[in-house]
């Protein structure tokens, strides 16, 4: 870990102009950056502090749309009334995410934007294998090597890893925008959208892009729309707490009697971005709230699945997460 | 050899009295002294898994700021080859030839962890590199083996143990073959830990009798009452004392064994099993020396025991105030130096039985003086008034047969000397994800004296909380391509937290004074906890959803393969 200059902003675009060099990093909770400086994942020489910007923080509701400030930590978030209220979904992603102690100081905006959890990615320094996130054009070693946690969507040859964010995935399921701003001034980007798988990289001709977030651009929150019905964030991890997903699910079920009115439903750590399931969205109106009406709907949606030799036990855990976060969010289980 | 004896202070035990430094934040651990010019070293791995060095370039790393040496084979002496009990006996820096990626081969010096860090990725490691051995394709070879009776009359086919301590420890057999193998792979051999002689045999060894059970539709329990050794199966010696068959039936009636299967099978998603296995550890004694100062205000014991958070310092300092008969807020203890009698050391669960006889003897010698002063008899503080002396110094040992300075299992005395105990678990399966949960355990011990019912409570709830981690999560993968370890820091291996463990884990102990083993009646409890419980979890995994994992850790995708 090199030395770095630090700073203070004190407003979000005196933060934004300083991010035109490439060695400028933004630091809030700090929570990932200092990994990153220590296994030799990033080097910055300046890091601008944006923690003390309370133009940033807050959490409010405005008719049917809830806006969370960048700055909310992830216990501020998921312990809110409006957001267990109102995005219930996305309260639990925060509470199942990290540990109490992490929860305390990572904040919501930080925490879409951590990088993958890939153990060939996270290695120390000097790198002991190729890995194309670290050393471009080096190589993939996990596609060759181990890959149980990794890709079972959206991945190519040169990357297969998955975005590891709870609230990432509850955030895409419940239509949520983020709001950035960047020297151009601000806009929008909806946070379906927002990651980008590895094919999606490479058909924008950038191979190693996670996000649509501008290298100089920062977020500034997220605007949710309120919709009526239950939410459910399940996710499956061996360890009961402070680990990452091995998959999750995010869901928002409206129902109509006993059968299913409306339903929004996206897929955590199946992905390098949250992976909405459209097509069971678009069938599941009128499917009866059962686990036997639901798993066929499901398997269908998922049926581009495309599991690596180790990992094929994924796509039936991600079928029966997802069943489980809508029975869950229907009130059947 | 069996004896129900009462010693010590109320039943109930003592709270570690480091508890509130610990607490607060005031204990002060290693890396927390900082002496004047002290120097951060950070080892330089080999980058490659198996092959030869050639070289060490360590100029460009001493050019950087901070850095103020970087020592290679040339610089450092030829370390001497490690004795037993040492897992590592081969020391690094002793050879040309690079036997596992990471194998130190420089050491860079400075004056920040940092600048160290920096300084390691600065040296230059020249190296050839062979192609490196992956576990399952290695040489594999027998290193030891011994046979007792007829095994040929007994065993069609040999029969193969990786850890035979415990196959040879354990059930009465009429006769017995153990065979070992070794495999040569491109890795380090692991830093002993947690139970590494009988851990990795008792589960195979546990496992196989829960599957023997479950073949022969006979009860887990009742297989393992059926085949009690009444003296020990190696070479027939009798125990110097054993509550395993007390522990079994204490543990069954705590935990409702015999009506498991009468309580409901289904918790919302989670299907419930019920598994249960033996645990046992052998006795390491290592010889030592401590010194009791009784002073008119209270005694100080001084032993140069070190304290990795099992309650030495409580336990040693009650021995010496039960034996003074005196309260034990009236000891001091004072450890953690080198100036201070030489105890064993800190590991095999021996420190009670070495370090607690040694105290309890230093103790005796006090009162005996207080006794040849004509004061026996009295509250020693009082004696000591009367007496008109400001210091009783005692000196006490605790020595083994033949003078040895280590010992296992009693070798050398006409007695057998281990520890054991049962394990009931209760594990919830879910069937959707192959999630397994911890629902309640139940622990039975026999481990002679239990000096202190709440640091050995705690001792053994620690134990079980590690077994449940190597039973369902701890991995340490070879990474394939490389033949190096896949993740180096715990960010990629999971071990359990407070999430993951219930309240209810209830450990008890049999009442026993074994004065074979030790001059208190004591053997050792702390690794103990951790045996068994992998193989009760397997077992309780197959009792919920009928899937035999054979393999450890039991991770999900191992569990949704079988169903």
């Amino acid at each position: 870990m090199k030395d770095f200059g630090y700073a203070r902003a004190s407003t979000a675009e005196a933060a934004v102009q300083t991010l035109t060099g490439r060695q400028t990093a933004v630091i809030a909770g700090g929570t990932e950056l200092l990994n990153w400086f220590r296994l030799g994942i990033a080097a910055a020489d300046r890091v601008v502090d944006i923690g003390g910007l309370d133009e940033l923080r807050g959490i409010t509701r405005d008719g049917d749309e809830l806006r969370i400030g960048a700055l909310a930590t992830l216990n501020e978030v998921g312990e809110h009334p409006l957001v267990r209220q109102a995005a219930a979904a996305l309260a639990s992603a925060c509470l199942q995410a990290a540990s109490a102690q992490i929860r305390n100081r990572a904040t919501i905006g930080g925490n879409v934007l951590q990088r993958t959890r890939c153990p060939y990615f996270r290695a120390e320094e000097p790198l002991p294998w190729p890995c194309n996130k670290r050393d471009p054009g080096s190589g993939c070693t996990s596609l060759a090597g181990r890959h149980e946690r990794q890709a079972i969507f959206g991945w190519t040859q040169d990357c297969v890893a998955v975005q590891p964010s709870d609230p990432a995935v509850a955030l895409a399921a419940l239509d949520a925008q983020a709001d950035v701003l960047g020297p151009a001034g601000p806009r929008t980007i909806p946070m379906r959208e927002f990651h980008l798988t590895q094919r999606e990289a490479a058909a924008l001709g950038e191979p190693m892009r996670e996000t649509r977030l501008g290298p100089d651009e920062l977020i500034t929150g997220y605007r949710l729309p309120v919709s009526p019905g239950g939410q459910a964030y399940v996710k499956v991890r061996e360890r009961a707490s402070y680990e990452y997903a091995i998959v999750s699910a995010a869901a928002a079920v409206r129902l109509n009697q006993n059968r299913i009115d409306a339903a929004r439903v996206a897929l955590g750590s199946v992905a390098q971005r949250p992976w909405r399931l459209g097509a069971a969205e678009a069938e599941l109106p009128g499917t009866p709230l059962t686990r036997e009406a639901l798993i066929p709907v499901i398997e269908r949606a998922m049926a581009d699945a495309a599991p690596l030799p180790q990992n094929g036990f994924k796509v039936t855990m991600a079928r029966n997460a997802a069943v489980r976060a809508l029975l869950t969010a229907g009130g059947a289980s | 050899m069996t004896a129900t004896q009462s010693a010590g202070p109320a039943p109930e035990g003592l709270s570690r009295v480091e508890g509130p430094l610990k607490l607060t934040g005031a204990a002060r651990y290693a890396t927390d002294h900082r002496p004047d010019g002290v120097l951060h070293a950070v080892l330089v791995g080999a980058p490659v898994a198996a092959g030869r060095l050639r070289g060490v370039d360590g100029s460009a790393a001493r050019a950087l700021p901070g850095v103020t040496a970087v020592l290679t084979a040339a610089d450092l002496p030829a370390f001497p080859e490690l004795p037993p009990p040492s897992a590592v006996h081969v020391m690094p820096f002793a050879d040309d030839r690079i036997r596992y990626e990471g194998q130190p081969v420089a050491i860079v010096l400075a004056e920040s962890v940092e600048a160290a860090e920096a300084g390691r990725a600065a040296v230059a490691v020249d190296c050839e590199r062979e192609a490196p051995v992956l576990i399952g394709h290695g040489h594999r070879e027998p290193v030891m083996g011994e046979d007792r009776g007829d095994v040929d009359a007994v065993l069609a086919d040999t029969h193969v143990e990786p850890a035979t301590e415990a196959s040879k420890s354990l059930y009465a057999v009429p006769a017995l073959r153990l065979r070992q193998l070794v495999e040569r792979v491109s890795l380090n051999v692991p830093t002993p830990m947690r139970a590494p002689v009988e851990g990795p045999g008792l589960w195979a060894l546990e496992s196989a009798m829960n599957e023997l059970a479950d073949a022969a539709g006979l009860d887990p329990l009742d297989v393992r009452l059926a085949n009690f050794a009444e003296v020990s199966p190696a070479d027939g010696r009798p125990w110097s004392a054993n509550g395993l068959c007390e522990a079994y039936q204490e543990g069954a009636r705590r935990y409702g064994w015999r009506t498991r299967h009468e309580r409901p099978r289904r918790d919302g998603p989670w299907v419930i099993g019920h598994g249960m296995a033996t645990c046992t550890m052998g006795s390491f004694r290592f010889p030592g020396a401590s010194r009791v100062r009784l002073r008119r205000d209270g005694a100080v014991v001084e032993a140069n025991v070190h304290d990795i958070g099992t309650g030495v310092q409580t336990v040693l300092g009650q021995i010496a105030a039960d034996e003074l008969g005196i309260s034990p807020d009236r000891v001091e203890m004072r450890w953690g130096d080198t100036d201070l009698p030489r105890t064993g050391p800190t590991y095999g669960s021996s420190t009670t039985v070495g370090t607690g006889s040694a105290v309890a003897a230093a103790a005796r010698d006090v009162t005996k003086q207080l006794a040849e002063l004509g004061q026996g008899g009295r509250d020693p503080l009082e004696a000591l008034d009367r007496a008109g002396i400001d210091e009783l110094v005692g000196e006490g040992t605790f020595e083994l047969p033949g003078g040895a300075g280590f010992n296992a299992d009693g070798a050398g005395t006409p007695y057998a000397i281990r520890t054991w105990g049962v394990i009931f678990t209760e594990v919830g399966v879910d069937p959707d994800f192959g999630l397994l949960r911890l629902r309640r355990a139940v622990g039975v011990y026999s481990a002679g004296r239990i000096v202190n019912p709440i640091t050995a409570r705690a001792q053994m709830t620690g134990g079980i909380i590690w077994g449940w981690g190597k039973a369902t999560m701890e991995e340490s993968d070879q990474e394939p391509t490389s033949g190096r370890w896949l993740a180096k820091n715990l960010s990629n291996v999971a071990v359990p937290v407070n999430a993951d463990i219930p309240a209810d884990i209830d450990v008890s102990f049999t009442d026993e004074y074994d004065e074979t083993a030790s001059l208190i009646g004591a053997r050792g409890i702390g690794e103990l906890g951790a045996t068994g419980v992998d193989a009760a979890v397997a077992a309780a995994v197959h009792d919920a959803v009928g899937v035999r994992v054979r393999d450890l850790p039991i991770l999900p995708w191992k569990v949704l393969a079988g169903l």
